[in-house]
C-alpha cells in the first residue's frame, strides 16, 4: 500500500505528518528543531529515507539538517555558505550598493539522480551545490555573476533565491528565482545564466521590458512537460511554453492575480492551483474567505474550490513554498498557511480538510508519495 | 581548565547538557576559548561567530564575573576567574523578542 509523507517547515520548527493513501488520517511527527524557523525541507526523489532540512535562527545563523531515515533522526551538516571570491555589490531599496550578504536558506532542492547531490537558494541571492550529503556547499557563482547582480534589488522579504526547478529531460538545464530580480535559466548544469523574464510586466518597473527587477514568487513545472512552465508573479499568474524565453499572463477570471504559490496536478499538467490574495500590502484571502483557485485549462479558467475551507473571517496567507502535491492515482494537494493550518485534498481540490490547525506559522509543505 | 555555558540550543546541537570544560592553552581569550568550542564541537561552527570574518553574531553576547564582555576585544586576556576555572564563561543568546 502507498503512503504519504508531509513535511512541513514552520517558524518554530518541522513536523512530519503521515498517512496512508486515503490520507484520512494522520500521524504527526515533530516538532524537530523546536524554536528554529525552518524554511524548507525536501526529500531525495533518488532515495525517500534522505531528507534535507534548512534550519536558521536570527541569533545562531544557518544549520542543514540530513535526515537517513526518513524524518525519525537527524545529522546537522555543513552550514558555510560561503561566496566564491569578492562578492560584489547589489542595489539595496534605497538605490545604494550593497555587499552581498549570506542570511539563510531559503529552499532545498535535492538532485533528481544522485541522493547526495542537493541545491541550495540563498538569501542574498545565490545557488549553491552539495554533492556530498550537505557537508560541504560551493556556489554556481555564474548566476551571482551575470551582469545584471549589480541592479537586482530585495524584495520586502529579502533578496531570495526561493525556486529551483530541475529539467528531468535534461541534466544541463535548471531554473531559478529571485525576489525581486526575476527568473533565469541555465542551459549549462549551472555554469552561465540567462535572465527569462520577456512577457512580465511589473508595474512598479518604468522600463516594462526591463531584463531583471521582476517580484518573481514562484514557478511550477510539471515533470512531463518541462517547457512549459507557470509562474505567480507579485502581481499576474504567468505562462510560458518556450522554457521561458517569452511569458504571457493567464490571470483570466481569478478575484485577484496577487499571490504566493502555484502548483501543477500531478496527472494533469494543464490543471493548475494558486491561492489569491488581496493585495501586495494586505496579504489576506479576499473577503475573509480562503479559497484555492484551480485552472484546468492552463490558466485563464479558474475556479474556486471552497468545501472545507473556512469561507468567513480567514485572513491567514499561503507562503510560496507551502503548497505541493501528492501523486497517487487521485492527486493529493495540500498547502499551509501563516496561521499554523494545513490543509489537504485527496481529490485533486474538490474537498479539503485540516491535517493540523494549530501548528507555528507555515513556511512550506513538501510531499513525498512512498510505494 | 575554562568553563563554558552555552546558551540552550547550542547545546542541542552540540548534544551536551550542562556546562563544557575545556583545555585552552596560554593566557585565555575570548577567540581562543571560542576556537577550543568548536574545535570540541564542529557543529558549531558558524553559530558563535561568523564563518568568514570570525566576529560575533550580533545576538551572540559574551558575560562573565558580572561583566558584559561581549564588545571586548577578541583577543583581550579573559578575566583570571576565567582562566582559573572557578567562574564560567558565558555564551548567551540574547533577549531580542520572538
Amino acid at each position: 500500500m502507498s503512503s504519504v509523507r508531509v513535511l512541513v517547515g514552520t517558524r518554530k520548527g518541522a513536523f512530519v505528518l503521515s498517512s496512508d493513501e486515503k490520507r484520512e488520517r494522520w500521524d504527526v511527527g515533530g516538532p524537530y528543531f523546536t524554536g528554529w524557523e525552518i524554511y524548507h525541507v525536501k526529500g531525495s526523489p533518488v532515495d525517500p529515507n534522505r531528507l534535507y532540512a534548512s534550519q536558521s535562527s536570527g541569533w545562531f545563523g544557518q544549520m542543514i539538517q540530513r535526515s537517513d531515515d526518513g524524518g525519525k533522526t537527524w545529522e546537522p551538516v555543513g552550514n558555510e555558505f560561503t561566496y566564491e571570491g569578492v562578492p560584489g555589490t547589489h542595489q539595496w531599496y534605497d538605490g545604494t550598493q550593497r555587499p552581498w550578504k549570506f542570511t539563510r536558506v531559503w529552499h532545498l532542492e535535492p538532485s533528481l539522480t544522485d541522493h547526495d547531490t542537493v541545491y541550495a537558494g540563498v538569501e542574498d541571492a545565490a545557488l549553491f551545490r552539495s554533492t556530498d550529503a550537505g557537508k560541504t556547499w560551493q556556489e554556481l557563482a555564474g548566476l551571482r555573476e551575470h551582469p545584471s547582480g549589480p541592479n537586482w534589488q530585495p524584495g520586502a522579504g529579502g533578496m531570495c533565491l526561493h525556486t529551483i526547478l530541475l529539467d528531468p529531460s535534461n541534466s544541463d538545464r535548471m531554473f531559478i528565482a529571485i525576489s525581486a530580480a526575476g527568473a533565469f535559466r541555465s542551459d549549462d548544469a549551472g555554469k552561465t545564466w540567462r535572465p527569462i523574464n520577456r512577457g512580465l510586466k511589473s508595474e512598479q518597473i518604468p522600463d516594462p521590458n526591463a531584463e531583471v527587477g521582476h517580484c518573481v514568487h514562484r514557478i511550477a513545472m510539471h515533470p512531463s512537460r518541462p517547457d512549459v512552465l507557470f509562474m505567480q508573479k507579485h502581481w499576474d499568474v504567468m505562462r510560458s511554453d518556450d522554457g521561458g524565453n517569452s511569458w504571457h499572463e493567464v490571470s483570466g477570471n481569478l478575484p485577484t492575480d496577487f499571490g504566493f504559490p502555484i502548483d501543477i496536478h500531478a496527472h494533469e499538467p494543464e490543471t493548475i492551483y494558486v491561492v489569491p490574495i488581496k493585495s501586495d500590502s494586505e496579504h489576506i484571502p479576499p473577503d475573509g474567505k480562503l479559497r484555492v483557485y484551480r485552472s484546468r485549462t492552463g490558466g485563464n479558467e479558474w475556479e474556486a474550490l471552497t468545501k472545507g475551507l473556512p469561507q468567513r473571517d480567514c485572513y491567514v496567507n499561503v507562503l510560496r513554498d507551502a503548497m505541493a502535491v501528492d501523486s497517487l492515482d487521485s492527486c493529493g494537494v495540500y498547502f499551509g498557511t501563516t496561521g499554523g493550518q494545513v490543509y489537504a485534498s485527496a481529490d485533486a481540490g474538490d474537498n479539503w480538510s485540516p491535517i493540523v490547525r494549530d501548528l507555528p506559522p507555515v513556511l512550506s509543505v513538501e510531499v513525498q508519495t512512498l510505494s | 581548565m575554562i568553563r563554558v555555558v552555552l546558551p540552550a540550543h547550542l547545546r542541542t546541537l552540540a548534544r551536551v547538557s550542562g556546562e563544557v570544560e575545556l583545555d585552552v592553552a596560554g593566557e585565555p581569550t575570548q577567540s581562543s576559548v571560542l576556537a577550543a568550542v568548536e574545535d570540541r564541537f564542529p557543529v558549531l561552527r558558524g553559530t558563535i561567530r561568523d564563518h568568514v570574518t570570525q566576529k560575533r553574531r550580533p545576538f551572540v553576547r559574551f558575560f562573565a564575573c558580572g561583566q558584559d564582555l561581549s564588545h571586548e576585544p577578541a583577543d583581550a586576556a579573559l578575566p583570571d576567574a576565567v582562566a582559573t576555572g572557578s567562574e564560567p564563561f558565558l555564551i548567551v543568546g540574547a533577549m531580542a523578542g520572538g
